[in-house]
């Protein structure tokens, strides 16, 4: 338990110009094993970039389930439901047409329309959730600046530990970083 | 992309007992390759000078293509009367070509999406240039209803936009239903195959040297960083949009195939047809992603990561569908014969033995036959032979399209009014330029864009479990 005046010296030196202390590590088992430490550490605002997504890390990281789904089933219930007004007001209401004597509407005959605009719809929620829960499209991120950064698309690991999370000390969570195995440490300026 | 985790905590009581057996299982990346391997090699094709290879083939394909525009040119300026459609064939070879593209595009969905839900790993190295595939085959299959439709100028009347005349489309028709499944299966297809692409997209940019490639690249990858938060809903969005896409590529080929069962012609009229198109789909899209990749495998020496362990797989899935699809022309004779209906007997009896028998026995050799072949391992190992018999499948299934559509209509209820199709210049002119068209699609994709899903290829090594030791 940090004490009132840990967090105070904290807070002191905690420069509002710097964003975070980033760390490399080498392999997937070492990046794994150091985000289950931070995870336990308490830590809440941080991020493990990798090349590719890491089997186990969302537990490895405590994350919660992704928020995806529920843009998915809102997409997919708006596109049922657009579906079925569509037809209906197109067909029935705004100009009825008698065609081999089939009703104005029926659930039956338009529902390969119905059917494609509920996955149409679902799919847009999906596409388009995804990109605003990851606050993207953003081009001027801090991170964009440390030149190892370039690296994690490639083979490299990296834990960016964040300024903003209380648990935030320069040279604690630089040591701490340090104790987990890291390889390159650097600060990182907003 | 999404896998539940492997290395399950609970050990089943029996493994303290016996000593369990080793099972090799195939090699998805040979050699050994590591994640820099997998960045060199994907960035390097895009990074390296335009090869004269490249050059040469796509100014064959543009060369190609411009017989698309001449047909369309001419055919738009003089009218439909240009096609060798007259009564009583008012469908051929647009229809054909329709069905014959969009049909290839269903491989590319059944790797990216179908195969995923299964968890079939060796899907990632063929994952994204079948879905390129996908979206091209789709744009080329949507020139032919455009255009079909006479005055091009009016096709925008086909969705559900207000008009002058106040009229709205007309929703008991399955060419509407058609509207709705190919526009949503192009959309669809476009964003899962974006999306999918973000993360490598971003590898190159991490790479760039130049400024413009850098602002090229940064803006298609939108700035994504890779973090485990952004890895988490992209993995989530992923298998949702897997999920998505399953159902929606088994509807599009069911409602294309809608087109002719719902109508009351003879040999048309048939309950099959969904299941008996989605698979013929299948074995065509196939047989086209081998067609692609072989040349491309060889280009690019990618050998270690397209292997024979991911030609194996494909010819097999090629052999089983090709089955199905030799399965489902007996079945339909079947059904003719046993269904009593004198013109539904006569319409499959004319098919084999009429004026079309010729393109009957080709589709017969091509889907039925040839495939076949590949219940030999050595045949499957010689990657010419491989290639070879694709194409013929290739040829196979644009001939089964052509079977169906005009036999049924050349002859049916009415003997007074049967007449015999053959296409003009122009119809010629317009579907060998499509090839042209989709090559030069393919070719700015695998110029500009990730040939592989690195990320994915990367996730399915050995050395990207996080237990590895």
């Amino acid at each position: 338990m940090p004490t009132d005046s840990d967090v105070s010296t904290a807070m002191n030196e905690r420069n509002e110009s710097i964003h975070g202390v980033a760390c490399t590590f080498r392999s997937p088992s070492d990046v794994f094993h150091a985000a289950e430490k931070v995870r336990d550490a308490g830590w809440k605002i941080w991020d493990v970039h990798t090349p590719f997504p890491i089997h186990g890390m969302d537990q490895a990281m405590g994350l919660p389930r992704s928020k995806v789904p529920r843009l998915t089933l809102l997409g997919g219930v708006t596109g049922f439901i657009t579906g079925c007004l569509l037809t209906w007001y197109m067909n029935s209401y705004d100009y009825p047409l008698v065609v081999g004597g089939k009703p104005y509407w029926s659930p039956i005959f338009p529902f390969p329309v119905m059917y494609e605009c509920t996955i149409l719809f679902a799919a847009f929620g999906t596409f388009f959730g995804q990109f605003i829960l990851n606050r993207l499209p953003r081009h001027h991120h801090p991170l964009f600046d440390l030149p190892q950064f370039a690296r994690t698309s490639d083979d490299t690991f990296m834990i960016v530990l964040e300024a903003r999370d209380k648990n935030f000390h320069l040279d604690e969570s630089r040591n701490f970083l340090l104790s987990l195995g890291g390889q390159e440490i650097t600060v990182i300026r907003e | 992309m999404a896998h539940a985790p492997e290395h399950s905590t609970d050990r089943p009581e029996i493994l303290d007992r016996v000593n369990p057996a080793e099972l090799p299982r195939s090699k998805l990346i040979l050699n050994d390759r590591g994640f820099h391997w997998i960045t060199d090699k994907v960035c390097g094709i895009v990074e390296e000078p335009t090869p004269l290879w490249w050059k040469v083939t796509f100014a064959v394909a543009l060369f190609i293509a411009s017989f698309t525009g001449a047909g369309l040119f001419y055919l738009v300026s003089t009218g439909t009367g240009t096609w060798g459609l007259r009564s009583p064939i008012g469908w051929g070879w647009a229809i054909v070509n329709f069905v014959f593209w969009v049909g290839i595009g269903h491989a590319g969905t059944l790797i990216s999406a179908i195969l995923c839900l299964l968890r079939q790993k060796w899907r990632t190295s063929i994952n994204r240039a079948a879905e390129a595939m996908t979206i091209f085959a789709v744009m080329c299959a949507g020139i032919f209803p455009l255009f079909h439709v006479g005055r091009v100028w009016f096709a925008w009347w086909l969705f559900p936009l207000p008009n002058q005349n106040g009229i709205w489309p007309q929703f008991r028709s399955p060419l509407e239903w058609d509207v709705f499944a190919v526009s949503t299966y192009f959309t669809v297809s476009t964003l899962f195959w974006y999306m999918g692409m973000v993360p490598d997209l971003g590898a190159i940019r991490d790479r760039a040297k130049t400024w413009w490639r850098k602002a090229f690249y940064s803006v298609l990858a939108l700035g994504w960083r890779g973090g485990n938060r952004q890895w988490s809903n992209f993995e989530m969005a992923y298998l949702l949009l897997a999920g998505l896409s399953t159902p929606l590529v088994l509807s599009v080929h069911t409602i294309v195939s809608f087109d002719f069962a719902v109508s009351n012609v003879p040999g048309w009229h048939t309950t099959i047809f969904p299941p008996y198109f989605v698979a013929g789909a299948i074995f065509s899209g196939f047989a086209m992603v081998l067609t692609l990749m072989l040349p491309l495998r060889a280009i690019y020496r990618l050998h270690d990561v397209i292997n024979q362990y991911h030609i194996d797989n494909m010819c097999k899935i090629i052999l089983a569908t090709g089955t199905m699809v030799g399965y489902a022309y007996a079945t339909e004779f079947f059904i003719a014969a046993y269904s009593g209906n004198a013109y539904e007997k006569f319409a499959f009896v004319n098919r084999a033995f009429g004026q079309y028998a010729w393109a009957y026995w080709i589709m017969v050799s091509c889907n039925v036959i040839t495939p076949q072949l590949f219940w030999f391992k050595k045949i499957r190992e010689n990657h010419a032979l491989v290639w070879i018999i694709c194409l013929f499948v290739n040829v196979g299934m644009w001939f089964e399209r052509f079977v169906i559509t005009v036999t049924s209509l050349a002859n049916d209820y009415l003997p007074s009014s049967w007449g015999y199709y053959s296409p003009t210049i122009v119809d010629i002119f317009t579907f060998f330029g499509t090839f042209g068209f989709f090559s030069v699609l393919f070719l700015l994709f695998v110029r500009f864009l990730p040939l592989l899903p690195m990320a994915e290829v990367k996730m399915v090594t050995p050395q990207a479990d996080p237990h590895a030791h």
